[in-house]
């Protein structure tokens, strides 16, 4: 039941912000210059913002930003991770050895940083859209070594089954075994580290929005939105919490999402 | 009875006489990186310096003048080369020892000591050559410089005096408060000083008994330190916490008016800059500034991003500035209709919503400012609606500070930046630094050898007049010239002069704020407490 409701909260939210050029009253960067800071009225039902643009606009462009993207960089990290499992089941010892290591440097790096040096060095005139598309493609390409981790022993554990066993007996190649046996037996733990990633790619935005480092002004994201949580004067304004309310309903429900038992599988 | 009734009216009409004692207590954003004012590098330790140390002349900060402190006159002589100081009589550092004509020698040995690094020194020697200093009797001083320094008297107002007898070394001193406790990281606690020269109604000043200084980094604990009346005094407030302390006790705040703090926006003018050639030709274009400098709607940055505590920038300076800025001079108004006139001299065009040089380039730059700075990223974003207007794409890049100040000091990979000058100084030699073309911190085009363009060889020259000028109005005179310049050919677009902001008990009195630094503990010595 928990599950179900959940999945449908995120289908609803996820078709909802599909249709943000639909829903949405305003473009989310048009500045209402005589209506700035304005509480929830029949104009703008959760009013405006600082600089006098529609919160609720904004409100369903970042969510279209974030919800649609955060699982797309999980579905790229989750990829990669599956890739490098197979191949350790394939090509043995010396690949999940170089492997293992390749993780645990990749763990120990501030990547946050790595991030911001990355962003850095991007060209000035990058379009928001690129950029954006860029900080969600790093996200995605340095997120792989937690799943990855996972993957390789769950795909280590199926491969000494009897199963395996029995298809290598019969002469299955090493490749048509992994990837005709293996890896379908692999998809509770793919989408348990699917919907237990989206959530920190999730974060990994709005802590980069904090730091004034994340997506581009005036394009919106729930991150961006967050930074007005950190001007004490407006914290009593119910609207400056949605956001946060949302990205914290999207994550447990990430988190809910798959069944607990074939999550830990 | 109608005497009683006279007197209850006068009592109720005269001002109340100050009172005598308690303890003012403030904050201080950072731990004093030092208390030896030699060595005073640092807000925090500037701000111990000044409730401590004794000047031989001193800023009135609202007058702007300087005026008679520890020394009673003084006379320019030489054509502005020598000042000779006459020292007050009596005065006694805060451990009992005199105050002489040697003390001044040997403060002045210190600050222009090389191996000390002083940076109050510093401002004594911007010119080539050694500077002389001499005692004449017991109560004169002859300081000689090796060429004209203008508003060279002006300076001593940092130079806070030391004893070369007093064992307590740097510690005795000759402002109205000594430091009594010092907790590194969490509070300095300053009490009077028993020998403070000035006095009033026959007893020595202040009229504080001590000063708690609480070393508080967090603004948001200092505003609720505040609110809960552990603190008196909020020098340095930002327009969110004005209008918060604003809406609960309105008396409790004051909008000083505009400080010499400017916030601007340059374009990279570099001739070596690694810039597309279309860029670097709009950049270089008298007209193509202008026009977005009539495109910005400075009124907007200062009503919604200031929230009104701010006023539209001019130049160098603005009018709070009262002897160095230029009457008659005002901000680049909103003018879109001018704007694209000047545009169009420049052969640009108007192609639906898009902007187009000559060549057929839409025109399109980014803008740098840096990260976290809420005021300048709201600056930005509606300076990209309102170039929109003209039909120019903006794109706004923030960035980590170093990051930051590595493009726009040594790689010059940057199209345009958003930044603030904190100024502290009121006179133009402060500024010395950014008008000189062969300077590194030459905003839009460091380091030239030689000037590029005709009027920065007139700003070089009119800047270099100015700092060896004598005469006050004859300076003023040539930094006129030098504003009208700025304000002409835009090589930076003043946008906003934040306003000072205060918040203060209405039990302190006598407090007289300021536009300029320090904006309130200026006249600490007469300020008091009424409970």
């Amino acid at each position: 039941m928990t599950q179900r409701v959940s999945r449908a909260i995120l289908i609803a939210l996820f078709l909802g912000m599909l249709g943000a050029g639909i829903f949405a009253p305003y473009p989310y960067a048009r500045q209402f210059r005589d209506e700035i800071a304005a509480p929830p009225a029949r104009a703008h039902l959760l009013g405006t913002d600082p600089l006098g643009r529609d919160r609720l606009s904004r409100l369903w462009y970042g969510g279209r930003i974030s919800v649609l993207l955060a699982p797309a960089a999980t579905l790229l990290s989750v990829g990669i991770a599956l890739l490098i499992a197979l191949a350790s089941v394939i090509l043995g010892r010396w690949w999940e050895r170089g492997v293992k290591t390749a993780i645990d440097l990749f763990l120990s790096l501030p990547w946050l940083f790595l991030l911001l040096t990355v962003r850095g060095l991007l060209p000035l005139n990058t379009p928001p859209a690129a950029s954006l598309l860029v900080t969600f493609a790093l996200l995605g390409l340095l997120g792989w070594p937690g799943p990855a981790r996972v993957l390789i022993a769950a795909a280590e554990r199926q491969a000494q089954s009897d199963y395996v066993l029995q298809t290598r007996a019969r002469g299955c190649g090493a490749w048509r075994t992994a990837l005709r046996h293996i890896a379908p037996n692999l998809a509770p733990v793919i989408r348990a580290q699917f919907w237990t990633t989206a959530p920190a790619y999730l974060l990994a935005e709005a802590n980069l929005a904090l730091l004034g480092l994340g997506i581009a002004e005036p394009m919106p994201s729930w991150g961006n939105l967050l930074r007005e949580l950190q001007n004490p004067a407006v914290a009593h304004d119910i609207a400056v919490w949605i956001p946060l309310i949302l990205l914290v309903i999207t994550m447990g429900c990430c988190q809910l999402a798959e069944p607990i038992e074939e999550a830990s599988l | 009875m109608r005497i009683v009734s006279a007197l209850f009216f006068l009592a109720g009409v005269l001002p109340a006489a100050p009172q005598w004692g308690g303890t003012l207590r403030i904050a201080l954003h950072e731990e004093p990186k030092t208390l030896n004012p030699i060595l005073v590098d640092d807000i925090a330790s500037e701000t111990v310096r000044y409730l401590t140390g004794g000047v031989l002349v001193r800023v009135d900060r609202v007058t702007q003048r300087s005026e008679p402190a520890l020394a009673v006159s003084w006379k320019v002589l030489d054509g502005g080369k020598t000042i000779r100081f006459e020292l007050r009589r009596g005065v006694r550092f805060s451990d009992g020892t005199p105050f002489t004509a040697e003390d001044v020698v040997h403060t002045m040995e210190l600050l222009l000591d090389p191996s000390l690094h002083s940076p109050v020194g510093d401002s004594f020697r911007t010119m080539a050559g050694p500077v002389h200093v001499s005692a004449e009797g017991a109560y004169g001083v002859a300081v000689r410089f090796p060429a004209v320094l203008a508003g060279g008297v002006a300076l001593f107002d940092g130079a806070a005096m030391v004893s070369s007898r007093s064992p307590l070394k740097e510690m005795a001193v000759l402002g109205p408060f000594r430091v009594a406790a010092h907790k590194p990281g969490a509070y300095i606690r300053l009490e009077r000083n028993p020998y403070y020269w000035k006095t009033e109604a026959g007893r020595r000043l202040p009229y504080l008994d001590a000063v708690y200084l609480e070393i508080q980094p967090n603004r948001d604990v200092e505003l609720l330190h505040f609110r809960r009346g552990e603190l008196d005094l909020m020098s340095s407030l930002d327009p969110d916490q004005f209008e918060e302390i604003g809406r609960e006790r309105p008396a409790w705040v004051k909008d000083v008016g505009a400080c010499l703090d400017s916030e601007f926006l340059w374009f990279n003018m570099g001739e070596t800059a690694p810039l597309p050639a279309s860029r670097k030709t709009w950049f270089a274009s008298r007209n193509f500034r202008l026009a977005v400098s009539h495109g910005i709607r400075r009124d907007d940055l200062c009503r919604i991003v200031y929230h009104g505590h701010a006023t539209p920038g001019i130049g160098p300076f603005p009018a709070e500035n009262l002897f160095w800025f230029k009457r008659g001079l005002a901000p680049h108004s909103f003018d879109l209709a001018l704007a694209r006139r000047l545009l169009t001299q420049d052969g640009f065009r108007f192609d639906g919503h898009k902007l187009r040089d000559r060549a057929g380039n839409a025109v399109e730059f980014s803008l740098i400012t840096n990260s976290g700075n809420t005021a300048r990223e709201r600056m930005a974003s509606m300076i990209q609606q309102d170039l929109s207007e003209l039909g120019i794409q903006l794109n706004i890049v923030t960035l980590d500070f170093p990051s930051l100040l590595d493009r726009i000091g040594r790689t010059m990979q940057y199209e345009s930046c958003l930044l603030g000058f904190n100024n502290v100084d009121p006179d133009p030699d402060g500024q010395m630094n950014l008008w000189l073309s062969s300077s590194s911190n030459h905003a839009w085009n460091p380091r030239q050898a030689m000037p590029v363009t005709p009027w920065e060889a007139e700003i070089d020259r009119l800047m270099r007049a100015q700092a060896s000028e004598p005469q006050p109005l004859r300076r003023k005179a040539l930094f006129d010239s030098v504003q009208e310049i700025v304000v002409e050919q835009a090589p930076i677009l003043y946008l906003v002069n934040r306003h000072a902001l205060i918040a203060m008990s209405p039990q302190l009195a006598d407090v007289r704020p300021s536009v300029l630094s320090p904006r309130v503990l200026w006249n600490i010595d007469r300020m008091y407490l009424t409970r």
